[in-house]
């Protein structure tokens, strides 16, 4: 190591460690001077968490870094994201199930302020939106960029900081829902001091991607990386602009929202829907672009298309917010703009169904052989499939009957249950023998259990949700001979009764599912032999351990 | 000039900026010249990890 | 190392997000920005006003509690909506509201106009189990309310950053804040009549029937018993140059 080096790390080791002595006086600032028991709590947290960053930096100054292998990629964080994106998969999951649960049986909700659905259901949104989808997104995102740029992730510190730092941001986010902590702006409920933190993590983030993209020694930048760039890029301007408040108090966790009513209403479905569209499908397609690729050994049906996609993707998608509005007070022409585009959402959307399936293409057979090929395949079906169903929804007569109704709750699932949540699983069965050098999976067996489990449990869950929504929307709309509306409004609860067991029935079987994945993932990790090695693909198996290609294979002399 | 003159003007503009725009990505999508860079690019998730894990093993 | 090569490839990545920036900028620009100034988007009506201390603790309570999860509070311009829950939401019904709580499902029916419908004694057996007066429902019971006491001692702080932000409180209102919030329970007070001239049409009554203390009852019903009921429709005209 050269001097520069050295000077340049010892200059991070002190950074790092003033950041978190930074950090310890201001979680002690709100722990001791909060102006209520909620921001105090989250004051201690904070502090503890600095304090550990502290004691642990501190530590390796005196002892240092032994001998540091600098050469190779930078993957300890990702490891740690990998399973912070099943721990928190399992959590969210089983949140879900126990709200479906209390809507089918409401003793459930036991009457206490903190067990209430009301309280529950931000925690099950968020767990598995930011908690688990975004630790999936951190660790494939840096996993990509390091391999298709071939360059070490860029940091010392700030990787660290940027996956500890996350999972702070969501006990504090969880940890204020259950305890009555909301701004009550849907996916963005956390109040504005927890917004903060977010946002010096984002940015962080984004520094890290952009370092590592220019120490590539790769010329073209992989689209997969422009998808990723885009989730980082949008996800922060969303941010920002939609949870802009004031605090009634700088020691008070409390604030207001700088907008009112129409407005509000606008920026928070400008903001909801792009959470969707480029948290939940830009940042996810990149994963597709390189994990369908990588499994199949194929590069992608067509290069072009991709670039295409990208673009009309990402023009395309911030438009289409006002379709959560429709007949609503927001004006017209914003509604009438919010449908144009989200049906126009329609073409780039299967363009990239398209892409993704067709990369199979010459290749089927590893559907039947590969039950994790067939994972981020079917992933990729019903992102068309819920593209499709997007657009029709967006079309203001099809609203009209399916807003407020379960078709919305069945709609979001067959997205986040069958694509987000179908092609991280994929990705991370990928990732795990590559990221901890095993020879492949522990049980091949055990993935195909998970899929089929999983797809049931997907099956009931959208079922379910299509009768009881639009039974709910016609229920609302039902005249009688008279002229008068047939149904009060508790029939209709009461109809949705036998469809909330299925659903709730169907979530059981998700949770069963990953589950499943959580143990199959701990046995490879610990590196126990494997069930089926020889059912399971080369490509299955880390880098350095791959047969070569048959084609490849040196002829043995003669 | 009345407002839904404007309106007419900004929206036959803003239509005419999109399609020269979405004509823009496919030119150079389909420019001849760049499909060797494609096709290079399509296989950089395949080529790049195993080179990379062989070179550091030598 | 070949630097001048090396900078164009930094470039580009820049050139990249700042196209991707510049994309993804447009709809939002054209969709939302108009909105805070064009004139027409919020109607000219009669009555609106700010929320009266008490109701905004209530409001407060209501968004703590996730109601919005299962309540809209947003009366669609559609047939059935209008004769479930009467006149379809105006925009300016909603512009003191920080957060908007429109919400976007109804496991539960609409609360936009819920004033003024039910009893303060069917609310308080409702918040409390909701079993007792509607068999069917499948809310959960919120009896924890009724023991909590609301703490009037911040409430000034609150209005004071609402006027920071544009609601048209006034110096007094703050002032008198603390007053104001104890004074809409106690029908006989002088400080109700006072309260009544600053926010015209407040409910003034002993909310949860109990007087020993105010308690997150008494100001969740405070909040449900005006939600729709300030707009005048006698003044308002919808045919107006409203609907531009």
């Amino acid at each position: 190591m050269n001097t520069k080096k050295i000077a340049w790390n010892a200059f991070s080791d002190v950074l790092a460690f003033a950041g978190s002595l930074v950090g310890l006086v201001v979680g002690l600032i709100f722990a001791i001077g909060g102006r209520d028991d909620v921001i105090m709590f989250h004051g201690w947290v904070f502090a503890a968490a600095s304090a550990a960053a502290a004691l642990y930096l501190f530590v390796r100054m005196i002892e240092g870094d032994g001998e540091p292998d600098e050469t190779g990629y930078f993957d300890a964080p990702i490891r740690f994201a990998t399973i912070a994106t099943l721990f928190w998969g399992v959590i969210g999951f089983l949140v879900g199930d126990i709200i479906a649960w209390q809507l089918a049986f409401p003793v459930l909700n036991l009457d206490l302020p903190w067990t209430n659905f009301g309280r529950l259901r931000p925690v099950h949104t968020s767990a598995v939106v930011f908690a688990f989808g975004g630790n999936a997104l951190i660790a494939t995102s840096l996993y990509v960029v390091q391999r298709t740029c071939r360059a070490r992730m860029a940091g010392r510190w700030s990787p660290w900081f940027l996956v500890w730092g996350y999972q702070l941001f969501i006990v504090l986010a969880a940890s204020g829902y259950v305890l009555g902590v909301t701004q009550s702006k849907e996916y963005a409920e956390p109040e504005w001091y927890v917004d903060i933190w977010l946002t010096i993590i984002w940015v962080v983030y984004l520094l890290i991607f952009l370092g590592t993209m220019a120490r590539r020694k790769e010329p073209h930048i992989y689209v997969a990386n422009w998808f990723f760039l885009a989730f980082i890029v949008t996800v922060a301007m969303l941010h920002i602009i939609n949870n802009a408040a004031i605090p009634v108090s700088f020691l008070g966790s409390k604030s207001y929202s700088l907008y009112t009513g129409v407005q509000d209403a606008m920026t928070q479905w400008w903001y909801g829907h792009n959470a969707v569209g480029f948290f939940l499908t830009a940042g996810f397609l990149g994963m597709m672009y390189y994990f369908v690729p990588k499994r199949a050994e194929r590069p992608v049906y067509s290069y072009r298309l991709s670039i295409v996609h990208f673009w009309s993707l990402i023009f395309l998608y911030i438009w289409a917010g006002p379709h959560h509005l429709y007949y609503t007070a927001l004006p017209d022409w914003a509604q009438t703009l919010g449908m144009t585009f989200s049906i126009m959402l329609w073409m780039p959307s299967w363009g990239g169904m398209i892409n993704g399936l067709m990369t199979l293409s010459g290749a089927w057979d590893k559907l039947r052989t590969d039950p994790v090929i067939r994972m981020l395949v079917v992933s990729v079906a019903f992102y068309g499939m819920s593209t499709f169903e997007g657009p029709l929804m967006a079309v203001k007569a099809v609203n009209s009957l399916s807003h407020y109704t379960d078709w919305t709750i069945g709609h979001v699932h067959s997205g986040a249950l069958g694509w987000v949540g179908f092609v991280s699983f994929g990705a991370i069965y990928c990732l795990v023998p590559w990221l901890w050098g095993r020879k492949g999976l522990y049980s091949l067996r055990l993935v195909e259990w998970h899929f089929w489990v999983s797809t049931l449990g997907i099956l009931l869950y959208i079922t379910a949700m299509w009768v009881s929504g639009i039974l709910q929307g016609l229920m609302w709309r039902a005249y009688d001979s008279l002229g008068f509306l047939e149904y009060s409004f508790v029939e209709s609860v009461e109809a949705m009764h036998p469809f909330y067991i299925i659903r709730a029935t169907g979530g059981l079987l998700f949770v069963i599912g990953s589950l499943l994945m959580v143990w199959n993932v701990w046995r490879t990790i610990r590196g126990d032999a494997s069930l089926d090695m020889e059912d399971q693909p080369r490509i299955a198996a880390a880098p350095e351990l791959r047969e070569l290609p048959a084609m490849t294979r040196p002829v043995p002399a003669e | 000039m009345k407002y839904l003159t404007v309106v007419a003007i900004t929206q036959s503009l803003a239509l005419l900026f999109f399609i020269f725009l979405f004509a823009v990505v496919l030119t150079y999508v389909f420019w001849p010249g760049n499909k060797s860079k494609f096709d290079r690019a399509a296989r950089i998730p395949l080529d790049t990890d195993e080179a990379a894990a062989r070179n550091r093993k030598s | 190392m070949d630097w001048s090569k090396h900078k164009i490839f930094e470039t580009n990545s820049i050139i990249l997000l700042v196209g991707i920036l510049i994309v993804v900028s447009i709809g939002g620009i054209v969709e939302i920005a108009p909105l805070f100034w064009l004139s027409s988007t919020i109607e000219k009506v009669q009555g609106m006003r700010p929320y009266s201390p008490l109701e905004l603790t209530g409001r407060n309570i209501y968004v703590r509690e996730g109601c919005y999860l299962c309540h809209s509070q947003m009366i669609r311009s559609l047939r059935d909506e209008v004769e479930r829950y009467g006149h379809y939401s105006l925009a300016a019904e909603s512009m003191y509201d920080r957060p908007f709580q429109w919400g976007s499902k109804r496991t539960g029916p609409d609360l936009a106009r819920v004033g003024g419908k039910y009893s303060d004694e069917w609310h308080t057996l409702h918040l409390k189990n909701p079993r007792t007066v509607v068999p069917e429902s499948v809310m959960p019971g919120y009896s924890f309310l009724a023991e909590r006491r609301v703490d009037a001692t911040y409430i000034a702080d609150d209005l004071t950053a609402l006027q920071a932000i544009g609601d048209p409180y006034t110096d007094e209102m703050v002032a008198q804040a603390g007053a104001d919030l104890k004074a809409q329970v106690d029908p006989d007070s002088d400080g109700a009549e006072a309260l009544l001239e600053r926010y015209p049409k407040a409910q003034v009554r002993q909310f949860d029937g109990n007087p020993e203390f105010i308690s997150e009852m008494d100001a969740l019903i405070a909040y449900l018993q005006m939600l729709g009921t300030l707009v005048d429709f006698t003044t308002f005209d919808a045919s107006g140059p409203n609907l531009r």
